[in-house]
């Protein structure tokens, strides 16, 4: 059986799968009961889950630091994060307890939690609405950072997260929650850490996740080449093999992001590239990416993300070289 | 030690003007005839702002916006009660506050247009910009109140937060250090029974907010938050209190009469008989009624106010308009430090050069 959604309906229709499934998985988050969530990502399931799904006071501390304490008592707690950007409310107890919990008790005490959030540009919200902290969360040792780019995806990422022994960042790029409907199969996982050649292709790389995946399938349709593109769908672990193989075959590589450039994963992409496939390059690898500045509000965020005429560019550019 | 109680509180609850037009003359506060109309305008001019700035959002000429419509009493109360030196640190349902403080409609309506331009503080005026994060900004005005303390000034800062927001640490924190170190500051809680969907029966177990202020050591008072001249009573005393270092906790007690924000629908999780129940105890028309039984308010000064209120907002649209055509996109990069620096000006060649490259 399968169905044809929009991905914040592969949302709901993962948790309400994973909560039947699992008696020991709560759902909790600011809104997700009565309202169904901003984005209605948990719509009807409190409805069905009286007993496991929570409107929680707006206390992001307290949703990641509790996730730890229901872990430790043998609950899958999934949390929402309502936008990104409020998960530094959190931040102490994510990189203080939740990523460090399994290491610092040597794996006596574990916390498989997953935190669902929203994430990123192009929906014209609010100030503090869009951000892309992956290279953050990646950054602390003991997280998994996914990003779903399709209605499907999410089915089978989210499953795999829900079911991880540890704890996950599961981020949700709000411009794709609505904009297409795709195939989504039942009891789907992805394995978390395999990346997806979305396009296969001869003369070189692209790596895009989340919604700039969409945007870079829109620039590689106007380009006259044979472009491979790839989405690592998790940020870590890193599906390192698969973007080397690819490189190590078309020799040129474009990595894309709306995060900022430095910092950015794109730096640390580029440097796995170098440390295996450096004698493969023919040509730099360009970075396409947010710039340095804290994300704009929306009058000015078209300016600031990537779209498909300034992926192109800098594929054209790499194609060009040499 | 035998037991014995060691400590033990109450709350105060004002109210000078009740639902049914009573007055406690007792409290009612020392206000002119034509202070009493400034504060009436003040909250008439924050209505229709919000009424306006709904119909632009709906006509797709402004982003998501948050609407005070029911809490005008809560807001103008208290900002009335602030000299000019004083501060405000707003979140982002203020506009009552802010147009009483002085900050002009166009800008409220440019930040609704996603320009950061409409969180330029002019000179001379004491405010913070609005504050997204909910819950973050009341340690700014502990922080404020904290450094006024220390030079020696007089200047108070007021924050405004919501119910939802008390269950965030930090407002906890910021009254912590408040008391602390003697901050001349005033947290305004507006309990206006919901954050987003989430009712305040689901966000904490305490029979009052006020009473948050009673673990932070600092003093606190409830108000009926829809009666503007309690508001106005309980809010120049805790000013008067914080000017000497004691700081005060208000919790205004009011409704969202309104949506959470534009992107909001509230008949998910409320229902509509609520609404209307609240819509009768709005607190403009509780103030109104007031003031036409004391024959303050006649038709004539109402179409007066109702004239200057439509023309400042025709012209704060405009003048919003025009600043959003002369929007200047490269502008995100020449405000994040002093001084550019080197990776920051090769990124805004690059843009420059890429839009230069469109227009050919
Ligand atoms: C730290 C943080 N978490 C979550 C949100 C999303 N959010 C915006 S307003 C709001 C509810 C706030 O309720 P309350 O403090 O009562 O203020 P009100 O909106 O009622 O004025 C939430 C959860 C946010 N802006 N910031």
């Amino acid at each position: 059986m399968s169905e044809r959604l929009r991905m914040v309906e592969a949302v709901r229709d993962t948790l309400g799968a994973e909560l039947a499934r699992d008696d020991d998985v709560v759902v909790y988050g600011e809104d997700v009961g009565e309202a169904g969530g901003v984005f209605r990502a948990t719509q009807g399931l409190i409805d069905d889950y009286p007993d496991r799904v929570f409107d929680t006071p707006v206390a992001e501390a307290g949703i990641v630091g509790a996730g730890v304490g229901l872990a430790a008592t043998g609950m899958r707690p999934v949390a929402e994060i309502q936008f990104q950007s409020f998960l530094y409310q959190g931040f102490h107890q994510l990189a203080q307890h939740v990523a460090r919990m399994r290491s610092r008790t040597r794996g006596t005490i574990t916390c498989p939690m997953t935190i669902r959030t929203p994430y990123g540009g192009g929906i014209h919200a609010l100030e503090l609405h869009s951000e892309s902290f992956e290279a953050g969360f990646a950054h602390i040792p003991g997280l998994k950072v996914v990003f779903p780019s399709s209605p499907a995806e999410t089915k089978g990422l989210l499953t795999s997260s829900i079911r991880s022994p540890d704890p996950v960042i599961f981020m949700e790029p709000t411009r794709l929650y609505r904009s297409f409907r795709e195939e989504v199969p039942d009891d789907h996982e992805i394995p978390l850490g395999e990346a997806r050649v979305v396009e296969p292709g001869e003369d070189i790389t692209v790596v895009a996740w989340g919604s700039m995946l969409r945007e870079t399938l829109d620039a590689v349709d106007d380009i006259d080449a044979s472009v491979e593109v790839i989405d690592p769908r998790t940020l870590y672990p890193l599906d390192t093999e698969t973007i080397v193989d690819s490189v190590k075959k078309t020799g040129r590589c474009a990595i894309v992001h709306e995060a900022p450039k430095t910092a950015g994963m794109a730096g640390e992409i580029i440097a796995r590239l170098n440390e295996e496939a450096f004698l493969y390059l023919e040509a730099p690898i360009e970075r396409v990416t947010g710039y340095d500045v804290p994300m704009p509000m929306f009058a000015r965020e078209d300016d600031y993300l990537p779209d498909a005429d300034r992926i192109e560019a800098g594929i054209r550019d790499v194609l060009e070289f040499g | 030690m035998p037991e014995e109680t060691v400590a033990q509180f109450h709350i105060r609850s004002v109210q000078v003007l009740s639902e049914d037009e009573t007055v406690d003359d007792e409290l009612v506060p020392d206000l002119s005839d034509d202070e009493l109309l400034t504060v009436y305008e003040q909250m008439k001019r924050s209505r229709r702002l919000d009424e306006r700035a709904i119909a632009l959002q709906r006509r797709g000429e402004l982003g998501t916006y948050a609407p005070a419509i029911g809490q005008e009493a809560a807001q103008v109360g208290t900002a009335f009660a602030l000299g000019e030196d004083d501060w405000l640190v707003p979140s982002f349902r203020e506009q009552p506050a802010l147009l009483v403080h002085g900050t002009a409609p166009d800008a409220v309506l440019q930040y609704a247009k996603g320009m950061e331009e409409g969180a330029e503080i002019p000179d001379g005026e004491g405010a913070l910009p609005p504050a997204i994060p909910v819950g973050s900004q009341p340690l700014h005005a502990a922080g404020i109140g904290w450094g006024e303390a220390l030079q020696d000034r007089e200047n108070v800062a007021i924050t405004y937060f919501g119910d939802g927001a008390t269950s965030e640490g930090d407002v906890y924190e910021a009254m912590n250090f408040a008391g602390v170190y003697d901050a001349q500051t005033v947290f305004v809680c507006q309990n206006n029974r919901y954050a987003i969907s989430t009712g305040i029966e689901k966000q904490t177990n305490t029979e009052t907010f006020a009473q948050k202020a009673i673990a932070a050591g600092i003093d606190c008072v409830q108000v009926d938050g829809n009666d503007v001249l309690g508001v106005y009573r309980v809010a120049r005393e805790a000013v008067e209190k914080a000017r000497s270092g004691e700081p005060v906790l208000i919790e205004a007690l009011t409704y969202r009469r309104s949506m959470h924000t534009t992107s909001d629908d509230p008949s998910a999780y409320r229902e509509s008989e609520e609404e209307s129940e609240w819509e009768a105890r709005d607190p403009i028309l509780r103030f109104q009624r007031y003031l036409e039984d004391r024959g303050i308010l006649d038709e004539e000064t109402k179409g007066a106010i109702a004239e200057r209120i439509e023309e400042e907002l025709a012209s704060a649209i405009d003048e919003a308009n025009e600043r959003r055509e002369e929007l200047d996109p490269a502008d995100m990069f020449r405000h994040v430090y002093q001084d550019l620096p080197p990776e920051l000006e090769r990124q805004l060649a690059a843009f420059e050069a890429e839009k230069g490259g469109e227009g050919e």
